[in-house]
């Protein structure tokens, strides 16, 4: 059974189609990417998944349940969800291990003593032990988004969504951050990813979902959507987005 | 008899001094639960509670103090049909006016929280009173020093207005004083350094403890 299947979500913002008619399986322990141009509706889709957004139709199961819009059924939700942003969203009043165990303690019961163990172990995975007592803004902007990440591999999700979480970090962080995410992609984590990474994509990713016009576009292996797109669109989003000579081959007028 | 100002005098105006703080205090506290409860209230989906917060505040923000003091005193008398002591009208009416204010204020500095605090606490599984108690409201104190300090500075000057239907404050003990000594130009300056000594000390106090907070979380503001 699939851990995670969209239905045919459309979604729309006044006049504008962010998606249209999605469908979409995700398998446990799969990691997608999904790439595409901006205002493809990637964020859109993702943040469907977790209920931030509301489709207008179709419908999402989460291990073959239907997902409920009430508060109790997103709160539920979202203890096997976990998401990461592009701005990393750390709560700056609270120490690292306090925005770790804050959700721990308040929102999943567990002891205030257990919950620091957790922090401590997520924290090691990111190799960020020793920033424990840190406050947010004194750590760069690797730091902060990795500590975003133990904040939400603490809650033990079954599921993770990252939504361009290297976009906002300057380019010499983002390689720390991308260690992190191939570590949980070869541990078993069932992954989405929206990401411009398409180096990670290319390596890391089990399927990758090109977007387009708030439509999956194509979708495949990586291996086959980066060296032979089916589509012009996909051919020409990659051409402007990977370095000269990366390896695919052009259409010549 | 015509008495001249002493020492006598000088203790009388200080030991009025309580009874400006007490009324401050109590309407600071009063006003401040009120308040609290009026912030969280305008940033709810509820239409309803929204209009009625706001009608309240608009009522209390766009009348004289002076007048709602004039209300509660007489209104109270009117309706228990009893002279009424000064005491419970000034404590009502201040704080219900501070309650608005500081509703107002408040409301703000919670809307000045970037909505994504809302989204990564949300997306972490805490219900709506979690996200205020432990990500919202920290934040928005933080935000809210210096304008919650400056309506309480504004809130122990204009006590002085329940002077006007007897309640023995500073002021009115000042009054009293320059009844008896017509030395208004001794009593009057000296009125006024009592309130300033006890305004002052709290300036201070809040830009302190905004520095120590910011030290803490270690923000710099490049003004």
């Amino acid at each position: 059974m699939p851990i995670l299947a969209l239905n045919g979500i459309s979604k729309r913002f006044g006049t504008h189609l962010a998606l249209t008619d999605v469908s979409l399986t995700i398998e446990p322990g799969e990691v997608v990417a999904i790439i595409g141009r901006s205002g493809s509706g990637k964020t859109t889709l993702l943040r469907c998944i977790n209920g931030l957004e509301v489709p207008d139709s179709g419908e999402i199961l989460f291990e073959g349940c239907r997902v409920e819009r009430s508060r109790a059924g997103l709160q539920a939700l979202r203890r096997e969800i976990g998401i990461v942003f592009q701005s990393f969203n750390l709560f700056p009043h609270l120490t690292v291990e306090r925005n770790i165990t804050l959700a721990l303690t308040v929102a999943k019961g567990v002891p205030l003593a257990e919950a620091r163990e957790r922090a401590r172990d997520v924290l090691r995975q990111v190799d960020l032990e020793d920033k424990i007592a840190a406050v947010p803004l004194r750590l760069s902007g690797g730091q902060q988004q990795r500590v975003a990440i133990a904040r939400s591999l603490a809650m033990q999700p079954r599921l993770m969504l990252f939504d361009e979480i290297t976009s906002a970090l300057d380019p010499e962080l983002v390689g720390e951050v991308i260690n992190v995410l191939e570590k949980l992609a070869t541990g078993g984590m069932t992954m989405i990813l929206v990401t411009h990474e398409m180096g990670f994509a290319r390596v890391a990713a089990d399927t990758v979902v090109f977007m387009h016009q708030g439509q999956v576009w194509e979708k495949g292996p990586p291996s086959r959507l980066f060296t032979e797109p089916a589509t012009a669109e996909l051919a020409s989003f990659i051409d402007a987005i990977l370095p000269v000579g990366a390896g695919v081959t052009h259409a010549i007028p | 008899m015509n008495r001249t100002f002493g020492l006598s005098e000088f203790l009388f105006l200080v030991a009025a001094v309580r009874w400006t703080l007490l009324l401050s205090l109590v309407a600071f506290l009063g006003g401040g639960v009120l308040g609290l409860v009026i912030a969280i209230l305008r940033t709810t989906s509820s239409r309803f509670l929204r209009l009625l917060t706001n009608g309240y505040i608009q009522l209390f923000q766009g009348t004289p103090v002076l007048m709602q003091l004039f209300v509660f005193y007489y209104g109270l008398a009117v309706l228990f049909d009893v002279q009424v002591d000064a005491w419970p009208a000034v404590a009502l009416a201040f704080t219900l006016y501070s309650g608005a204010f500081l509703g107002e204020i408040w409301r703000g500095s919670i809307q000045a929280i970037p909505r994504t605090q809302w989204e990564a606490s949300a997306c972490l599984s805490l219900g709506y009173f979690q996200q205020l108690r432990f990500v919202i409201l920290p934040q928005a104190m933080r935000i809210s020093i210096p304008p919650t300090v400056g309506f309480l500075v504004q809130l122990i000057k204009n006590t002085s207005i329940a002077a006007i239907i007897g309640f023995v404050e500073v002021t009115r003990a000042g009054q009293l004083i320059v009844n008896v000594t017509f030395q208004p130009m001794v009593v009057y300056p000296l009125v006024a350094a009592l309130y300033f000594a006890v305004c002052w000390p709290l300036s201070l106090l809040a830009r302190n403890l905004e520095r120590r907070i910011d030290a803490d979380l270690g923000i710099k503001w490049h003004l």
